[in-house]
């Protein structure tokens, strides 16, 4: 390496990366809206399809809307290295000197923040919808916090896998659903927990464990993958 | 790590082509002989059992079935990650053409299962854990197929389906604690499973039988498998237009 360039450390390069896709995300800020529309309008149409009675609504309250999350996560991904992929950062991304899972990791956190934390914002006012009482929706917000960014990197390695390929969107649903289940389930029995005034630190725990996870080996698999799809 | 020289001299696709076609025969004639002798102990032999009566002999399929879903997800990923690290073209090839039979086996355990659930539990469906875990790993082999079908180039669908057996390897457990979880709260004992570790040596020796019969037949149909995928992917070298014109 030429020693006039400087090579910028691996945490500025981290730090300038979560805030570059910060700054893209703010100018596309629109985009980002549907995922969240799409979120609401799913919980909506429990109500319409089943029935607005209020029992019936709250018993399924926690499984509706962890599975409108679920797919609200699912849907946000593609925004995730689309847009990086077709210009060819994502190439230079992979080409730097720096740790590229360290990087793929800061483009996940900048996509959790712009839209796991929306959800967990929006959760409330559908909880309000469904008529989960308070404590139900603190659980609720809980997991979600727990349980989004579980989302954004076990997803990230299903969108990785596949960047390059035509009509990925319906690939990328088999391969991330599945799982997805675990957090699904410790996250819906979490709040039904609550709601019936039970102890919930064991799914708390669960979420916690595989959220750490997640974190440890979902960024690794993610760039072994990114790495197929720009060759 | 490098593997000694061997293994890559075993793995060339032309070898590979040669060696196991010699298998094939042996693994086709065990796997009807132990098929007749499975069959025969497990349908006429075998004992009724005292409270099932005769339609517990659906495990003679069902349990082997189910054992081989597990097994060849595990082939799998082992040889997927022996192509990953190693780059031997012939354990990807193997992880690519096991996916199907071992969806296929996955697929029969399920209808199985539910045949028997019909008679024990009056349904053909319950939300077990056992079948909810088994629903989901027919889930993951799907997955895996369809993304192998999706990558053109077959190296790179190798890597990336490498990739995915290995994310599922790690989440098998996890999702099967989960779901077992999530079964015990969710229902109790509404379900009886029956506990087979008291299983009379008279059941259990026919169900080796079926198990082992079960995985010479998948030897077989995989090692043929694997043949054709060899035969098209080395269409262009000579010793494949050798073959095809000695045959022709």
């Amino acid at each position: 390496m030429n020693a006039s360039v400087q090579t910028p450390s691996t945490l500025s390069a981290f730090i300038s990366l979560i805030k570059r896709d910060l700054m893209l995300s703010y100018r596309h800020r629109n985009e980002l809206l549907n995922p969240l529309l799409f979120f609401v309008i799913v919980v909506t149409l429990f109500p319409l399809g089943v029935s607005p009675e209020k029992q019936l609504l709250q018993t399924m309250a926690p499984g509706v809307i962890w599975v409108a999350a679920l797919l609200a996560a699912m849907l946000s991904l593609d925004t995730l290295f689309k847009s990086d992929y077709e210009d060819g950062t994502l190439e230079q991304i992979m080409l730097s000197p720096h740790s590229n899972a360290l990087l793929v990791l800061a483009k996940i956190i900048s996509h959790w923040l712009v839209t796991g934390v929306p959800i967990i914002l929006l959760a409330p006012l559908l909880g309000l919808f469904m008529f989960l009482p308070g404590e139900g929706i603190i659980t609720l917000m809980l997991t979600l916090l727990l349980g989004t960014p579980i989302l954004s990197l076990v997803g990230a390695i299903g969108m990785a896998l596949t960047l390059g390929l035509n009509r990925g969107g319906m690939l990328l649903s088999l391969l991330v659903l599945p799982l997805y289940i675990p957090v699904l389930i410790f996250s819906a029995s979490a709040v039904d927990a609550s709601m019936a005034g039970l102890e919930i630190k064991g799914q708390l725990y669960f979420l916690g464990a595989l959220l750490v996870l997640s974190i440890t080996l979902a960024p690794l698999a993610a760039a072994t993958a990114l790495k197929i799809s720009v060759e | 790590m490098k593997l000694p020289a061997i293994v890559h001299k075993f793995s060339s696709p032309k070898n590979f082509y040669v060696m196991s076609g010699k298998m094939i025969p042996w693994f086709m004639w065990g796997f009807v002989l132990s098929l007749l002798v499975g069959l025969y102990y497990g349908l006429f032999v075998a004992p009724t059992d005292y409270q099932q009566g005769e339609s517990y002999r659906i495990m003679y399929v069902h349990v082997p079935a189910a054992w081989m879903s597990m097994f060849i997800y595990m082939i799998m990923a082992v040889s997927a990650a022996v192509g990953l690290i190693w780059r031997i073209k012939t354990a990807d090839l193997m992880a690519s053409v096991s996916a199907p039979i071992g969806a296929a086996f996955t697929f029969l355990a399920l209808v199985t299962g539910s045949l028997w659930g019909k008679p024990m539990w009056g349904t053909y469906w319950v939300w077990d854990a056992r079948l909810t875990s088994e629903l989901i790993l027919l889930f993951l082999y799907l997955g895996f197929i369809a993304l192998q079908a999706a990558i053109e180039e077959p190296r790179n669908a190798a890597r990336a389906g490498a990739i995915l057996l290995i994310v599922g390897v790690v989440n098998i457990p996890i999702i099967h604690y989960s779901v077992e979880w999530w079964s015990t709260l969710h229902q109790g004992a509404t379900v009886a499973k029956f506990d087979k570790p008291s299983m009379h040596i008279s059941m259990l020796i026919p169900l080796l039988v079926m198990a082992t019969s079960f995985k010479l037949y998948y030897a077989a149909s995989v090692l043929m498998r694997a043949r054709s995928e060899i035969l098209r992917r080395e269409q262009n070298t000579r010793w494949v237009k050798e073959i095809i014109d000695n045959e022709s």
